[in-house]
């Protein structure tokens, strides 16, 4: 887009009407669609520039909103979006899974045109977003218990298939904790009924609500509260882990993807994806929890950055069991420059450099990228790097 | 029309003619009849607009049922015993946000030891869960409360508990007049929410609630059942007017005219208590007794003027809170705090335990002789604790108590004592 007809920023756009020029796109329920502002007038160019613009946030990382054709803005730049998740909660500042849940939400609202019902696990999400008598959800939301919500879910998705309602679609979101320990048991068996839901796990890694606990989600080597920084091996064991991606897709659900709230684009995508399908769906998010983490809260996206550069967070889709996309890393880092920026990796570092911990955590990282061929010469034999084909 | 048909399948087609919208079950734990019948019935195209789920356990179970009312659905599960256990924090869940789902419990223990039998300390481990908790006497009334409990609660908006012994009502063969669809229909006018998951006017449902304002959503659970007090009279006589048969209702007193002792208890042991109440009836003896429906509410008022000029009560129960003793007879001490009388409580038919005719008339010669102990366990063999507390006495290492104990009956030979 050209300088010359530079997009107004998102406040001044408020004042933009629909020209003709203007491709209305969002949410069909919303009345005045021409007051509309994903909806900055495209302006067809009479002198394309000699060689194809190819802007950097284009590829996997950025936003970019102004630079972007309207039909691939986010969901998040439509003044008109919903705000499923509104502003007043009490989430921590920097919280990675409120940012998270927003643009998820809205993503699967505006997929769902408005008919949605997000159903809610115990944990921060809940807790910040509906303390009595408040209510941050401006999508019909029930909360039930901690360890129940897919089944919850299962429930509400039965009753609008019995009742006629199948335009009526059914979020579920919980926590790692709530997802990958407490809820695995009503997780999976919604998943091997293929119930008619959308399970969205926001990943930080302990049991953060309630004062950073270890959970089956926490990385090896971590510090929580129950996996204290002390005695001879400090932090998390190293188990076998808990991969619920790859878990979801043992039950070969119509689709997994995973996230991170580094690409929120990416994520806006992956719900409109999977909600553009019907059956048991998965989405597993990274969200940085600057408390649990020890990071600065303006850190968030960066952090978030670092796991899926380093390898440790590897961001794919599959669909009926098999990896069908990946993002390849774009500038490929040391799991070491991760774990650097966060206290709960202190002991690492300090007071003795633990070179076999953080070896072994690289060797983690190594292989998510030979397992998903996250760069192009670790490309593994069945799935070429997405990188190529988008360049092709 | 009176069919000869299992106490399960009879509840099935009453739950079934009930039109529910989602039908919820974990097969064991243990299940019953009631959740296959259920099954054929939606999956043979019989119950259009219902959707049957089977879940991996009673917790999901009773979840799936949560977000099913919550959308608007009339929902149904069914559990019973360890799988009631199961579920529990979800069924406190289903009262707490108000949810009118009704479910059967088909009474059973609870282990350890693991028994598969009859008692009622499953459903007795709720009656502080906030549902409303009705016991069935016969076949014809568990059905026949099944189509009541939908009424009680959609209109009152709490979840219904119906309670059927586990086996003597459950897998028993005998005449039910099963209610029909069209009679249903008269009856049990379509589910309308109080509360319903709406995407056109979204609420938030479930949200926390502080010190500030607990006390006053709890209390309003409890006046509610209190509400339910009045609703559940009025609809087993609204129950009557469509069916022209007596069900439920809060008690349900046998022959207490001038009786001056009344056997008080819950359920199918009903039957047996009142064949002796005719035996010792027909010797002259004033005696009657009290079945109590309505468990959760408890009628404090009806149980207290059904007593009367009664000058003693027993309480005849199939359970019982360890470390203190009567559960139903602490209730019915309470409604007759102001003028207190004798009373005992006869702790009967544990784990599927018979309760005979000849062990009632036993314990009820000594009650209106006010000679029974206040607490009596019907039929304890005496010498089987005693050998086991003698072991324990003996020394440190006595081993599992209830092996011990089958091993001393003979029923385990390979012991390693």
């Amino acid at each position: 887009m050209s300088s010359s007809t530079a997009s107004p920023s998102a406040a001044e756009s408020l004042e933009v009407t629909s020209t003709s020029a203007v491709t209305v796109h969002g949410p069909s329920t919303v009345p005045d669609a021409g007051y509309h502002m994903g909806v900055v007038p495209e302006v067809v160019h009479d002198t394309p520039a000699a060689t194809p613009v190819k802007f950097y946030q284009v590829g996997s990382f950025a936003v970019g909103n102004r630079l972007l054709p309207v039909s691939e803005r986010s969901v998040q730049s439509d003044p008109k979006r919903f705000n499923s998740l509104t502003s007043g909660h009490r989430a921590c500042q920097g919280c990675g899974e409120a940012l998270g849940a927003r643009y998820a939400l809205d993503a699967a609202m505006r997929a769902a045109d408005g008919q949605l019902v997000a159903v809610n696990a115990t944990g921060c999400l809940e807790v910040f977003s509906t303390p009595y008598p408040e209510t941050s959800w401006r999508v019909a939301w029930l909360h039930s218990l901690f360890g129940n919500a897919p089944a919850v879910a299962s429930g509400v998705a039965a009753a609008y298939k019995a009742l006629g309602r199948d335009e009526i679609r059914v979020v579920a979101q919980g926590g790692d904790g709530g997802t990958v320990d407490i809820g695995f048991g009503c997780l999976s068996g919604m998943f091997e009924r293929n119930d008619d839901v959308l399970y969205i796990c926001y990943d930080n890694e302990a049991y953060m609500n309630t004062g950073v606990q270890r959970s089956g989600a926490t990385p090896p080597a971590a510090r929580t509260a129950t996996t204290q920084a002390v005695g001879a091996d400090p932090g998390n064991v190293f188990g076998q882990g808990k991969d619920l991606p790859r878990i979801a897709m043992a039950h070969e659900i119509p689709y997994v993807a995973t996230a991170t709230v580094a690409d929120l684009h990416d994520l806006e995508a992956k719900v409109t994806r999977a909600m553009s399908m019907r059956g048991a769906r998965y989405i597993h998010v990274m969200v940085p929890c600057p408390l649990g983490w020890g990071t600065a809260s303006c850190d968030t996206i960066k952090i978030a950055r670092l796991a899926t550069q380093s390898g440790l967070w590897p961001v794919f889709e599959a669909e009926y069991g098999e990896v069908v996309a990946s993002t390849p890393i774009r500038r490929q880092v040391p799991v070491e420059e991760y774990l650097k920026g966060q206290k709960r990796f202190a002991h690492l570092f300090n007071p003795v450099r633990r070179d076999e911990v953080i070896d072994r955590l690289q060797a983690q990282a190594d292989r998510n990228i030979r397992r998903y061929g996250l760069l192009p010469e670790a490309a593994s034999p069945t799935l070429p790097p997405i990188a190529e084909e988008a360049n092709a | 029309m009176l069919t000869q048909l299992e106490g399960s399948m009879a509840v099935a087609r009453a739950v079934a003619a009930c039109r529910p919208h989602v039908i919820c079950a974990y097969p064991i734990s243990p299940q019953t009849h009631i959740v296959e019948g259920l099954s054929a019935i939606v999956k043979s195209g019989e119950l259009p607009g219902c959707e049957y789920v089977n879940v991996e356990s009673e917790f999901a179970a009773m979840s799936v049922a949560i977000g099913a009312s919550a959308a608007g659905a009339r929902s149904y599960t069914a559990t019973a015993s360890q799988g009631l256990l199961f579920m529990v924090e979800a069924v406190y869940n289903a009262s707490g946000l108000g949810l009118p789902i009704v479910m059967t419990v088909a009474n059973r223990a609870i282990g350890a030891p693991i028994n598969i039998w009859n008692d009622h300390t499953d459903a007795m481990s709720q009656r502080d869960s906030g549902w409303i908790q009705l016991y069935a006497e016969t076949n014809q009334e568990a059905a026949d409360l099944h189509v009541q409990a939908f009424k009680i609660a959609e209109e009152l908006s709490l979840p219904v508990m119906v309670c059927m012994d586990g086996f003597i009502l459950t897998h028993a063969v005998e005449q039910v007049d099963v209610p029909e669809v069209d009679q249903v229909a008269q009856f049990l006018p379509p589910f309308e929410p109080r509360q319903v998951l709406d995407p056109d006017h979204p609420v938030s449902i479930g949200a926390m609630v502080g010190p500030e304002a607990f006390t006053e959503v709890r209390y309003l659970a409890h006046e509610r059942q209190m509400q339910a007090l009045d609703v559940i009279p009025r609809v087993a006589e609204e129950f009557r007017a469509v069916f022209d048969r007596d069900s439920g209702g809060l008690v349900r007193g046998y022959r207490l005219e001038d009786a001056e002792t009344v056997v008080i208890a819950l359920g199918s042991v009903l039957g047996t208590i009142k064949d002796v109440i005719d035996e010792r009836r027909e010797r002259g003896e004033k005696i009657g007794a009290l079945g109590i429906t309505s468990f959760r509410p408890f009628p404090l008022d009806a149980v207290r003027e059904a007593l009367g000029t009664a000058k003693r009560f027993v309480c005849l129960e199939k359970a019982f809170s360890v470390g203190i003793g009567g559960i139903v007879a602490s209730h019915v001490r309470m409604a007759m705090s102001a003028s207190p009388i004798a009373n005992y409580t006869i702790v009967a038919g544990l784990g599927g335990r018979p309760i005979l005719k000849s062990s009632l008339h036993a314990a009820f010669d000594q009650a209106v002789a006010d000679e029974l102990p206040a607490l009596t366990f019907l039929d304890l063999d005496h010498g089987l604790v005693d050998r086991e507390l003698a072991r324990t006495r003996a020394g440190r290492r006595s081993g599992p108590a209830a092996e011990n104990i089958l091993r001393d009956l003979g029923a385990v030979r390979a012991g390693s004592r």
